[in-house]
């Protein structure tokens, strides 16, 4: 027999409150158990053909299988597949950090020209062998590559500081960099040689192939050690959603927040794009997806870009291996072919309006 | 109860002072003080002199210790987020009670939804609501830190008149029955003069006048600060009415 309940008493704003927040927890396991199948399907696939028994048998009991497979799954494909989700992880992050704090939807790595400024430092290593620090020769394109994104990140935090800026030309002043590091690239192309050239170009079109151990153990420190940092500003990032005044009203440093976060962002966006180039559109649509799907509340939205990000990039990787059997596209191409027409039937078909 | 006392406080944005030598004598919880002046006479940097977001010379004094004991509550302005109402009144107070969410955080929020009668709205995004909404919104905001001083920033700009009034009663109430000590900037005198206990006036960054409605707003008054004419009566209802015949040139 169902309760009665006495009349006049409403269901408490907290009870919608809990159930919102269970339906939130259900979203990101959805997201948690996609990103699970792409990636074993990323597994699965490639020029050798397995099934997913037989990479999953050599993931579980590598001494067991045949040495070839054990290989091809954990020397080739694992750490690529990792890197589609580190890389997705890193780059929606960052994406989702900077539109948090710079409030605005067009808000990127990609965007903004951080990525561009990444290729350029990597170029200057490609072509010319400049090297941008004295230290860590075995990385002298990631290093150079990291060096121009952290610039490029606090030159736009900083310009965004500056008076009489308002969110418009935030972008404006990112779309410049980008059209600037592009002219530098260019220029840098022209004086390449054939061999440094083809190397330039396949840098700047991203690619997961690059993916090593080390290069992976790299990021998933910076992955580890950047996020929690950003987890623990939850409240406060999510209340610069309400504009700076609320938020200094309710007591958050607004100035400090936004230059902390900044430089987590400049580590996050950087790193990715220095061991894999240019990946574009993951840290503009991740974002996007899990506003749509979980709101702004940071305790959910910054877990849910990240799947989202990972998601996304992983399904890239699958799609670059199955569009010619046998030939691995470079993964950029696939995430800006993917991303755009996605992001813009998101933007068309919402219906609650986020900006 | 809670009591509020400026002593030569000022404002200044670099070397420019934009405010000083503010003085008032000790205000106490349960009232209510308007702030009124002309527009850029330093209402909202007064207001984040107190609530500390602001540095300056003199000092403000405050009995209750606690960090979020004086609250201000910013002029309204829109936000394109997603956030719900329910969120945003959550979000103000978790600044400072800790990263998880407790049952006490989400039984102050509905209390602070129902207190301000906006529980319908909990669900709706804020992107969604219209002026007046989003600030009794704000209000909860405010109210649901469980403050013992508020500094409210024109808190009926987007309201009309029956909300007007509805807000400025509800302010009323509100500092009596929580013992709160509430400061208010308002640009409609008839409505301060409703409203408040006492009037500080600022003018050009210094305070003109502080004491009672009644002896604060005067035909002077109107004249000094504003550069109006007008005369201001009392109604048979012990109220002012005040009654403006047109503005001054410029001196």
């Amino acid at each position: 027999m169902a309760t009665v309940t006495t009349a006049g008493a409403r269901r408490a704003g907290r009870d919608d409150y809990r159930a919102l927040v269970r339906r939130r927890r259900v979203l990101i396991g959805l997201l948690a158990a996609g990103l699970v199948a792409t990636f074993l399907a990323d597994l699965a696939l490639g020029p050798a053909r397995y099934t997913v028994g037989e990479v999953v048998d050599a993931l579980v009991r590598p001494a067991a299988a045949d040495l070839q497979t054990a290989v091809v799954v954990w020397d080739i494909r694992l750490p690529v597949a990792l890197m589609a989700v580190l890389v997705g992880c890193a780059l929606s992050a960052a994406g989702a950090q900077m539109q948090t704090i710079l409030n605005n939807p067009l808000a990127s790595p990609f965007t903004l020209g951080i990525s561009a400024a990444a290729s350029f430092g990597a170029a200057l290593a490609l072509v010319f062998g400049v090297k941008l620090l004295p230290f860590g020769l075995d990385y002298v394109v990631p290093l150079n590559a990291f060096i121009m994104a952290a610039a490029a990140a606090m030159m736009i935090h900083l310009l965004s500081r500056a008076r009489g800026v308002t969110v418009e030309t935030v972008v404006l002043l990112g779309i410049a960099l980008v059209f600037t590091f592009n002219a530098l690239l260019a220029l840098l192309q022209y004086f390449a040689s054939e061999q440094a050239l083809a190397a330039v170009v396949f840098w700047t079109m991203g690619s997961l192939t690059k993916a090593t151990w080390p290069k992976l153990a790299i990021t998933a420190a910076v992955v580890v050690a950047t996020v929690p940092l950003l987890a623990r500003r939850a409240w406060a990032l999510t209340a610069m959603r309400l504009g700076d005044d609320k938020a200094a009203s309710f007591g958050v440093n607004v100035g400090r927040l936004r230059l902390e976060t900044m430089m987590l962002v400049s580590l996050l966006a950087a790193v990715p794009v220095a061991f894999v180039g240019t990946i574009g559109f993951i840290g503009l649509v991740g974002p996007h997806i899990a506003r749509m799907l979980i709101g702004e509340d940071q305790r959910f939205f910054l877990p849910a870009s990240m799947l989202a990000g990972a998601l996304l990039l992983s399904a890239s990787s699958v799609v670059s291996k199955m569009l010619v059997p046998g030939t691995i596209f470079p993964i950029g191409i696939i995430t800006a072919l993917i991303g755009v027409p996605f992001f813009i039937s998101l933007v068309l078909s919402s219906r609650r309006r986020s900006w | 109860m809670v009591t509020l006392r400026l002593v030569d406080v000022g404002v200044r944005y670099g070397r420019r002072p934009v405010l000083s030598g503010i003085t008032t004598p000790e205000i106490a919880g349960g009232t209510v003080t308007a702030v009124i002046g002309p527009n850029a006479t330093g209402k909202s940097s007064l207001f984040r002199r107190i609530a500390g977001l602001l540095e300056g010379p003199g000092e403000v004094r405050v009995s209750d210790p606690r960090p979020d004991a004086v609250c201000y509550m910013p002029q309204d302005t829109a936000a394109n987020t997603v956030l719900t109402v329910y969120e945003s009144v959550l979000l103000a107070r978790k600044q400072r009670t800790g990263w998880s969410v407790a049952e006490r955080d989400l039984v102050a929020v509905d209390a602070a939804l129902d207190r301000l009668r906006i529980r319908d709205l909990a669900f709706r995004g804020l992107g969604e609501l219209s002026g007046g909404q989003r600030q009794l919104v704000s209000l909860a905001q405010t109210i649901v830190r469980e403050p013992s001083v508020v500094l409210l920033d024109e808190p009926t700009s987007a309201l009309d008149l029956h909300r007007q009034i509805e807000v400025v009663d509800l302010i009323r109430s509100l500092a009596r029955e929580r013992g709160l000590c509430a400061l208010v900037a308002l640009h409609d005198l008839a409505l301060a003069s409703r409203l408040a206990d006492g009037v500080i006036v600022l003018s050009d960054g210094r305070m003109h006048a502080c004491g009672p409605a009644r002896e604060v707003i005067t035909d002077h008054m109107l004249r000094t600060v504003y550069r109006v004419d007008g005369r201001v009566s009392q109604a048979p209802s012990g109220r002012l009415a005040i009654e403006i015949h047109g503005a001054l040139d410029a001196a």
